[in-house]
């Protein structure tokens, strides 16, 4: 069958098999690859799409055991990060990181090494497993962690499914009072604006920005802040604080169909850019996790709103000593091209180490462009501001990168194939991305 | 008419895709679950899942629905009765190897109908006794009509259907319900690799938010999806000397 990432490009034929326990898991790798671990599919790109085989691991989607004392959760890799917060909200715990999205699993988590808005103060969330379970290419699985194994751990972690199938992991939990959120936004009128607000809200839990890519002149980079801190049951009204972990998580809509790829251009995406950035007046208000940390899940299938052809989400991170620089060329080859995306984000980093892991410290811009010729074209100027700046693409995002690229972004690289080649990984474990970037 | 539901839930065939989702969806519930597999030690997880979700009361026991002499006792060693039983017990098979091969056959024959009939009759025998209960049996619109593609399991199914369907007109007035489940396509190990199609094809949850809601409302036969019931419904109105032709 035709599988694809979230940007519904590219689609490619794979055989897709589901593993509903371990024994499955590894009946599929003795059976011969090339084959990759698929969790919920929101990887934009092609890194969980097997050139042959496609791995499933949703059937195992169990939670194992939870340590109230520690706050360590051990479960399947195939349990969704939503299903963790609805069993663990209500009993005062959190995830220590989360991605924009609640539907992707624990393995796929791992697996792309998942940010979120804490990142500068929390890192990954790979820097919160304590051990994860890997089946091997020769039928073995192991168990690896921070101190078991720690290459194979730093390897796995990021490593986007090429050094076997995550089956099990440990990893804690952070606890909550509320399942509320203080939030504060803020406006910045251009980009030197922003960032100067970033490095002012360095002891904020939270903090991301929406940033309108299309604004130009004096107004380049001007953007809505938002920060925020889990609301402490003092800061709850009244009537909440009897039940500060009761919070009503709304209905999901569904796009029904793929709107026509005429939807979404200059003039829709700047009308859109122009309101949002006038309904950000600074304020700070009392919102529940679900509309802080996953606005866009309440539309399922939000990706149809980019018709059939797909699209592309284009994330960067450029180093701190060169962002400032490279953010203002590339949205200069972003506002020139016209080409239109909404969705647009910023976001300050911290520190990260890992192999393949893709934070570093500075600036990090995502955004997302329709799947036609155009696009192909500057995201291939954009890779060229990015290298000229020193930084790198994230592979969770990524459809189209070069190998090159890859390369001189991540030094990581070359031991990760070493690791992969000295572990007898590299026939079996690959997927159509991991093909397009020699790893 | 809403029924409230309350009591322990025995799920035959627990280890299975329908069954797993039909447990979690019981657990949600607050029912007491009782999980019977071939192999009991197999489930652990998932009744650890169970109790991590929703705080369940679950056990593990060994069932094996081939072997009917232990049915008695293996109603026996539950203690209490259940309030319902949930049967989900069914292989597949293969059509061309049945045909080939009575014994594959005759396995086929005995997973979905034999089995079930034997340990769904020893418990119709005790709820009768009791006078309370509710039976759930999941066969399967194969069995409406046999056609060339899989008339064995089709032809076992249809025999569960008519069980079910005799129990549910012998127990009518002694307080016990029967409820008939038929699925259509649902995304199981059962099926992987074939090509299902989409708007057809429920995946186990569905099954299991169906028998929860045929449970409280009191159904007696129902379809999964419900547009199973019209399909099956011209299915049978088309006369046999134009059914046999077709290539379904």
């Amino acid at each position: 069958m035709k599988l694809s990432g979230w940007g519904r490009f590219p689609r490619v034929e794979t055989r897709l098999v589901t593993a509903r326990g371990q024994g499955d898991a590894v009946r599929t790798v003795a059976g011969g690859g090339p084959l990759i671990a698929r969790g919920n599919g929101r990887a934009y790109g092609d890194p969980a799409i097997g050139p042959r085989t496609t791995l499933s691991l949703l059937g195992m989607d169990r939670m194992l055991g939870f340590d109230p004392a520690t706050g360590v959760l051990t479960c399947e890799a195939g349990v969704l990060l939503k299903d963790i917060l609805d069993v663990f909200v209500p009993r005062g715990w959190f995830p220590p990181v989360t991605p924009g999205t609640k539907m992707v699993t624990v393995g796929g988590m791992i697996a792309a090494d998942v940010h979120g808005k804490n990142h500068h103060a929390a890192g990954c969330f790979g820097d919160h497993v304590q051990s994860l379970d890997l089946l091997l290419a020769d039928g073995r699985v192991v168990a690896c962690g921070p101190d078991r194994d720690p290459e194979l751990f730093a390897a796995t972690r990021g490593g986007m499914g090429l050094t076997g199938v995550i089956l099990r992991a440990s990893f804690r939990l952070i606890p909550v009072e509320t399942g509320y959120v203080r939030q504060e936004i803020l406006r910045a009128g251009d980009l030197d604006t922003i960032m100067g607000m970033f490095e002012d809200s360095a002891g904020w839990t939270y903090s991301v920005a929406w940033i309108d890519c299309l604004a130009k002149g004096a107004r380049m980079g001007r953007s809505l802040l938002f920060r925020g801190e889990h609301a402490r049951v003092e800061e709850l009204p009244g009537p909440a604080r009897s039940r500060p972990l009761d919070v009503a998580v709304r209905r999901a809509r569904t796009v029904p169909i793929d709107f026509p790829a005429i939807t979404l251009n200059r003039l829709s995406v700047g009308a859109f850019n122009e309101l949002y950035w006038r309904l950000g007046t600074p304020r700070e208000e009392l919102i529940d996790y679900d509309r802080f940390f996953y606005p866009l899940d309440s539309l399922l299938e939000w990706n149809r709103i980019y018709g059939r052809l797909g699209f592309m989400q284009y994330q960067c991170v450029l180093p701190a000593a060169t962002s400032a620089r490279g953010l203002r060329q590339l949205l200069t080859a972003i506002g020139a091209a016209g080409n239109a995306s909404f969705l647009a984000v910023l976001k300050l980093f911290g520190r990260q180490e890992g192999v393949l892991s893709f934070p570093m410290e500075g600036y990090t811009l995502a955004l997302d462009f329709p799947a036609d010729a155009a696009a192909f074209g500057l995201l291939l100027d954009l890779d060229a501001i990015v290298a000229e700046h020193g930084g790198r693409l994230y592979l969770a995002k990524d459809a189209r990168m070069g190998a090159a690229l890859l390369r001189r972004g991540y030094p990581g690289v070359a031991g990760f194939r070493a690791l992969r080649a000295a572990r007898g990984l590299t026939s079996v474990f690959r997927s159509v991305q991991s093909e397009r970037l020699g790893l | 008419m809403t029924r409230v539901s309350s009591g322990s839930v025995l799920i035959l065939g627990a280890a299975s895709d329908m069954g797993r989702a039909i447990a979690r969806r019981y657990a949600e519930a607050g029912r007491a679950l009782i999980l019977a597999a071939r192999a009991p030690g197999r489930m652990e997880a998932d009744a650890a899942d169970l109790r991590l979700r929703w705080n369940a009361d679950v056990r593990t026991v060994a069932f094996d629905a081939l072997d009917t002499a232990g049915h008695p006792a293996f109603l026996d060693g539950l203690g209490a009765l259940p309030d319902t039983v949930v049967c989900v017990v069914g292989l597949l098979g293969d059509q061309g190897e049945s045909q080939r091969d009575f014994a594959a056959a005759r396995l086929v024959l005995d997973s979905n109908l034999t089995g079930p009939a034997s340990i769904l009759g020893e418990v119709a025998n005790r709820m009768e006794a009791r006078g309370s209960g509710t039976i759930i049996g999941v066969s399967s619109v194969a069995g409406e009509r046999g056609r060339a593609s899989n008339y064995v399991y089709g032809a076992a199914k249809a025999g569960l259907t008519a069980f079910l369907s005799g129990l549910r007109n012998r127990l009518s007035k002694a307080g016990v319900s029967v409820i008939t489940v038929k699925p259509g396509f649902v995304r199981t190990r059962m099926t992987e690799g074939m090509a299902l199609p989409g708007l057809l094809t429920a995946d186990p949850d569905e099954v299991a938010r169906a028998v929860l809601a045929a449970q409280a409302k009191g159904r007696d036969v129902i379809y999964v999806r419900p547009v199973w019931r019209l399909i099956m419904f011209i299915i049978r109105l088309l006369p046999e000397t134009v059914f046999k032709r077709t290539k379904l």
